[in-house]
């Protein structure tokens, strides 16, 4: 199957979307990245470029929502989110604005631009952001559908978009905002992750399956609101946990579903993301390599968790 | 339409309420309430196209208080318009009440939270540019401090609706000369306002925004002018209390009894 980046699929979930006459879209300067272009190039009259100003691009999306407007403003997640917390804060969630806040070139996948283009602490942001929604989607199909189900969502949300082709993992049937999806299921473990690392967790699984080690892996598209009962029948049936992003390993889904073990004694958690660090420019599969984040870090991670699982019950 | 007679009469009942609910309240923001209460008059009792009773309806003209702190001004403007009964003023920040401390869209009449200097003119831009999407009639009102004006977003803001020509547009600068703790000349001056504004493509209006006759002027020649607008209001923080004039002290303090007293005497006789 050919390989179709989650910015790709947001671009095409908006284009299905384009005779809903309430839907206005916005980008902050950089609609062929984001792939709102061609949306743009359709529906020019609710097409709005804002230029290289995101605080002012996102109020005036705020401006559009408060006029019964849907917007979904997009940008470069860096920018859109690192220089907009205040106006995402004010005009957004405590307003409760429905706006669809779409940053794309989200984690290490990213790639050679290096740091200063590869967020990793968006997730961490906006969990603790009253009202907001996160989706990270898993491949361009899931980003797709999520875009579509997001435009029905009323409120502010988050979605979380990333640069590079990726295969396509999930199933052509529908988005449900808040629920985890189950991609393989097994009973040592569960690898629950989000976002199109899910492919490697999904290498990690064949060998793992090789060592005679059966996992579940779970796929976390909504890291916010969290799929909690998902998260606790989990840990119930396998009894540890491995979370997978592309992402720190602080505030994102990893510390999203330690809050939830920590309620909940009796399972182990590895986590996998990247530790406290900015990483440096090499491509996608040369960062997920040196930073931790790749099919082989995630067997090891997912090896360790059985281990102690074991010797915590022996 | 009211006339200047009215209008004026209208200030001193406004100036006596923002008083009392700052006095209520034991904290709040009297001196750029005092000084904006003119401008706000004007707007909601002759300017603004509104119907409290409707406070939905799609071609309201809209108004965002940018400078979200003058709360006090604002509250009492939206329950003299009827937006919600007066007695409501007393419950200002206070457990339980709708009237937050900075405005919040779930107090009838107000459009969008504000409370974070330099976002208002922005939220204006995509209500104005709402309005000619829906091919709609209505105007947006956006009220900023002079202080304000330092914030960066203000001037993106401004050059999208230059840029944009966005004619439906009216932003006005309370400019009272004084910030929370120095004059905003010696903290970081905003002059040349004009200069600023005529460049990013705005039409610009000089005021005396504690003169009835010279705000209803000013609102007036926006209405003929075929791009953004900006009045900028000369204003006293303070204005109508003695002791409040021009005194950094009073941007957020509330009066003691005996000061209140003298307060609402000074301000029923002004």
């Amino acid at each position: 199957m050919d390989k179709v980046a989650t910015r790709d699929g947001f671009g095409k979930g908006l284009l299905k979307l384009k005779d809903r006459k309430d839907i206005v879209v916005m980008d902050a300067g950089c609609s062929d990245s984001t792939r709102t272009q061609e949306f743009g190039r359709h529906v020019p009259e609710r097409f709005f470029n804002m230029g290289i100003s995101e605080g002012d691009m996102i109020c005036a999306a705020a401006g559009f929502a408060k006029c019964n407007k849907t917007v979904f403003a997009a940008g470069f997640s860096c920018f859109l989110l690192g220089r907009t917390m205040d106006q995402i804060t004010v005009s957004i969630a405590y307003s409760n604005s429905n706006v669809k806040i779409v940053g794309s070139h989200a984690g290490l996948a990213t790639g050679e631009d290096g740091p200063t283009a590869q967020i990793i602490q968006d997730v961490a942001w906006l969990r603790s952001m009253p009202n907001m929604t996160i989706i990270s989607p898993a491949d361009g199909l899931e980003a797709e559908k999520a875009t579509i189900a997001l435009a029905s969502h009323i409120g502010p949300a988050y979605l979380r978009v990333t640069r590079p082709a990726v295969q396509t993992i999930t199933k052509d049937e529908p988005f449900v905002i808040g629920k985890a999806k189950a991609l393989e299921e097994g009973d040592d473990v569960t690898i629950i992750g989000s976002g199109p690392i899910l492919s490697e967790a999904l290498e990690a699984a064949k060998c793992l399956r090789e060592t005679g080690i059966n996992p579940t892996i779970l796929n976390m598209a909504t890291i916010k609101p969290l799929d909690v009962e998902a998260v606790r029948a989990a840990a119930a049936k396998t009894g540890a946990i491995v979370t997978v992003e592309d992402h720190s390993i602080y505030g994102g889904l990893g510390s999203a579903v330690a809050e939830v073990l920590s309620e909940q004694p009796g399972s182990v958690l590895e986590r996998i993301g990247v530790k406290d660090t900015f990483a440096e420019s090499g491509s996608g599969p040369e960062l997920y390599k040196k930073y931790g984040l790749d099919a082989h870090a995630i067997c090891d991670a997912a090896k360790r968790a059985v281990q102690k699982k074991v010797t915590i019950s022996a | 339409m009211k006339s200047i007679e009215e209008l004026q009469s209208l200030t001193k009942e406004l100036r006596e309420d923002i008083l009392t609910t700052v006095h209520g309240a034991k904290s709040g923001h009297p001196g750029g309430s005092l000084s904006a209460i003119d401008i706000l008059t004007v707007l909601f009792f002759d300017e603004m196209n509104y119907d409290p009773a409707h406070p939905e309806k799609p071609d309201r003209d809209r108004f965002i208080l940018s400078k979200g702190h003058a709360t006090p001004g604002y509250y009492s403007v939206l329950s003299k318009a009827g937006f919600f009964p007066k007695s409501e003023l007393a419950t200002f920040r206070k457990l339980e009440s709708r009237l937050t401390g900075h405005p919040h869209p779930k107090i009838p009449g107000v459009e969008i939270a504000t409370g974070s200097l330099g976002q208002g003119l922005s939220v204006g831009n995509g209500m104005a540019m709402c309005a000619k999407l829906d091919n709609l009639p209505y105007k947006v009102f956006v009220l900023m401090g002079d202080g304000e004006l330092q914030e960066g977003q203000v001037w993106e803001a401004a050059m999208t609706a230059g840029f944009r020509r966005l004619n439906n547009i009216v932003a006005i600068v309370d400019h009272n000369k004084l910030a929370q703790d120095s004059s905003v000349s010696e903290l970081k001056d905003i002059e040349p306002i004009d200069q600023k504004f005529k460049a990013f493509g705005w039409h610009t209006i000089r005021i005396d925004g504690h003169d009835i006759a010279d705000i209803k002027r000013g609102f007036e020649e926006a209405r003929s002018i075929d791009k953004p607008v900006v009045i900028i209001a000369s204003t006293i923080k303070g204005k109508g209390v003695s002791f409040m004039e021009n005194q950094l002290g009073w941007h957020g303090k509330a009066p003691n009894d005996e000061q209140l007293q003298q307060a609402l005497a000074e301000v029923r006789n002004g």
